[in-house]
């Protein structure tokens, strides 16, 4: 039997029972839509992650003191071992790489704080303009830290929503004068709150310039240099660039650790994208459901066609020409079954977009590739016992019923 | 007169039905000559069909051998017994066993499209026999939409497609009133005069007159074979094999 034959008289045959047929493809489709908008709203999620990672400064790289243990063995270091402070300076020095965007110092200490009588132990924070851009901070009354010379600034003071809350309550908090540590300051602004942040909560915070910061804690280091990559694929070249500006301040020493919030992203990219893979498998589940239904109405099929399969047996057809009609067959309801599935999945996904936009819901392509691919083997597969249950079938028998 | 088409000797065909058995062919011996136009009778369940189903392959005798066009068919696997039944044997049912979705043109072409032969050539042959059977106008037709007689000329148009040397019909006017089957018949014993060996199974006596040869069968033995209306059958068989 040639191919064309094949396909034209296996359509026919399933669509001379359009109850069976629509009943298998809407099974198949529900199988694979179920494949492709639960992968669309895994690998959403995976995406929103990362988005939300992102609007709190992905590009962010971070200069921290000292050689970290995972460094490996440097003899530079075996000689000298010391290592040297992060100072303003190198801070500066990061501005003139190229892959660099904005560049934050942090001096950190604690303090108190104090006005009209009460008192509260603080961190606090010395930093420059930039900082309320790099960590992507936010302000609920007043202005940042003014731009200016790192060197100098202004007895002014940026203090997060709970310590406003705490020493000023219901009273205006701007412009007052506090005492912090043993220097007065003027609270030119508040920080929106945020709840506990990554790293230090800032809601607890109080941000004075840098070099008012080092001198109230009478040192000149760094706790850390924040640095922002112009874009996420400037992260490693920044990082690269960083450490050697460093390098080439600190005599050809690699006394810095250089991290960036990659890391914290791949793997959370690694963990949502197992989960994806996870929920394509329950989904597949559905395939399988599927799967055995077809194998159930091709059956009942071979049964009511009993006498068919006989007469086609008497004009001459092979056992291997009545396996492929019935599996040419069981194949094109899954393909069809797939098909509408693949539609009606992406059209879920679509919806699901429409009305939540935040949300990426989008099925990867491997997933739907995978979804397609198993309702085609399981609809196949379970379709090889009925075809050979009709191949087997004896003739006369066959023939002999109506 | 012609080479023999058929020999059958010592022929047997047993059911099992649980613990009993039923002989419905007992060592049948019967030779066929090519052109002959046989008519096979006997009361019922004497294993008339079981005898056409047997000289069409369609069924494997338990013991005996079967040769067709000089050539032993018992030993051939599943396969080639298909390959033989579409290439030499034609089946003409009591019940039509046209396949109800496809059209009388489709019906008939389906032993071809089962060979698979090329779709040109398949509508030349499917037309051809629509005007050897005056269907001309029932082309499109479903099986449904034809009168019994129109469906039993599609039958035969379908058993004679791939013009076999043998075609069986198993009571071809059972299904039918007397002047449709007499038309039926007289198609049938058309083909026999082309040279095609006719082998029909009939309970009709008037019709089992007009072969030139009757067998009469009982219990699954061959009880009389004898020269009908027809003539006499043709000698290529009378030695013993
Ligand atoms: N598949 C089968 N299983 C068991 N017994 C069978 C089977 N087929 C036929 N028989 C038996 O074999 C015998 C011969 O049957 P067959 O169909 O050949 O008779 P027949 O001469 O064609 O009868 P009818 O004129 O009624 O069609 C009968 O007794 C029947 O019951
Ligand atoms: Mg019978």
């Amino acid at each position: 039997m040639r191919a064309a034959d094949l396909i034209r008289f296996a359509r026919d045959a399933a669509s001379g029972s359009p109850l069976r047929t629509s009943l298998l493809i809407l099974a198949m489709a529900i199988g694979v839509a179920a494949v492709v908008v639960l992968t669309a709203l895994a690998d959403g999620a995976r995406r929103y992650v990362l988005n939300q990672f992102s609007a709190i400064g992905s590009n962010l790289v971070i200069v921290l003191p000292g050689r970290s243990q995972t460094g490996g063995f440097n003899p530079g270091n075996a000689i000298t071992s010391t290592p040297r402070d992060l100072t303003i300076d190198d801070a500066q020095a990061l501005l003139r790489a190229s892959a660099v965007h904005r560049v934050a110092p942090l001096a950190v200490g604690t303090s108190e704080i104090s006005v009209g009588g009460r008192l509260r132990e603080v961190m606090v924070a010395g930093t420059t303009a930039e900082f309320i851009a790099v960590r992507r901070l936010s302000l609920a009354q007043g202005r940042f830290l003014p731009p200016g010379d790192w060197r100098r600034g202004a007895s002014e003071a940026v203090i997060g929503a709970r310590i406003r809350d705490e020493l000023f309550g219901r009273d205006e908090a701007l412009g007052q004068l506090v005492r912090v540590g043993d220097r007065r300051c003027r609270i030119v602004g508040v920080l929106a709150a945020t709840g506990q942040g990554l790293g230090m909560n800032t809601d607890e915070l109080v941000i004075v310039p840098v070099a008012l910061a080092q001198a109230m804690f009478n040192s000149n280091t760094l706790f850390r240099i924040l640095v922002e990559a112009n874009s996420r694929e400037a992260i490693a070249p920044a990082k690269a660039q960083v450490s050697e500006i460093i390098r080439l301040r600190h005599e050809g020493e690699q006394d810095v650790t250089v991290i960036t919030q990659d890391a914290v992203l791949a793997t959370f990219d690694r963990l949502l994208g197992t989960l994806t893979v996870a929920v394509a498998g329950i989904a597949a589940i559905s395939l399988a459901v599927a799967g055995i239904l077809v194998m159930n109405v091709m059956l009942v099929s071979v049964t009511q066609r009993t006498a068919e399969i006989g007469l086609l047996k008497a004009l001459g057809a092979t056992r291997a020409t009545i396996r492929n009609a019935f599996l040419t067959e069981a194949a094109m309801l899954s393909l069809a079954g797939a098909l509408l599935g693949f539609a009606l999945g992406h059209a879920a996904a679509a919806l699901i977009r429409q009305l939540y936009p935040a949300f990426p819901a989008l099925p990867p392509d491997w997933a739907v590739l995978a979804g397609v691919a198993t309702a085609l083997a399981t609809g196949l597969a379970f379709g090889v016992l009925p075809a050979r249950r009709a191949a087997l079938l004896d003739p006369v028998q066959s023939l002999a019923r109506r | 007169m012609s080479a023999p088409l058929i020999e059958l000797s010592r022929i047997e065909r047993v059911f099992h039905l649980g613990d009993s058995q039923v002989h419905a062919l007992q060592s049948i011996d019967l030779c066929i000559a090519a052109g002959e136009y046989v008519a096979v009778m006997g009361p019922s369940g004497s294993g008339k069909s079981t005898l056409l189903n047997l000289l069409g392959l369609l069924d494997r005798p338990d013991s005996g051998s079967y040769r067709l066009a000089g050539r032993d068919v018992t030993t051939l696997s599943a396969d080639e017994q298909a390959r033989v039944r579409s290439e030499r044997v034609g089946f003409v049912f009591q019940s039509f066993h046209l396949v109800p979705r496809l059209t009388a043109a489709e019906n008939i072409a389906l032993p071809m499209v089962l060979a698979g032969i090329a779709p040109a050539e398949r509508g030349e042959r499917v037309r051809q026999a629509l005007r050897d059977y005056g269907l001309e106008n029932r082309a499109d037709h479903r099986p449904d939409q034809l009168s019994g007689g129109q469906r039993q000329r599609v039958a035969i148009a379908r058993a004679t497609i791939m013009q076999p040397a043998l075609v069986l019909a198993d009571e071809p006017t059972g299904n039918l009133d007397r002047t449709t089957g007499e038309e039926v018949m007289r198609l049938l014993e058309e083909l026999n005069r082309g040279g095609v060996t006719l082998i029909v199974v009939t309970h009709d006596g008037a019709l089992g007159a007009r072969a030139r040869r009757q067998l009469l069968m009982a219990d699954g033995a061959l009880q009389q074979d004898r020269p009908g209306s027809g003539g006499t059958p043709s000698e290529a068989c009378a030695l013993p094999t």
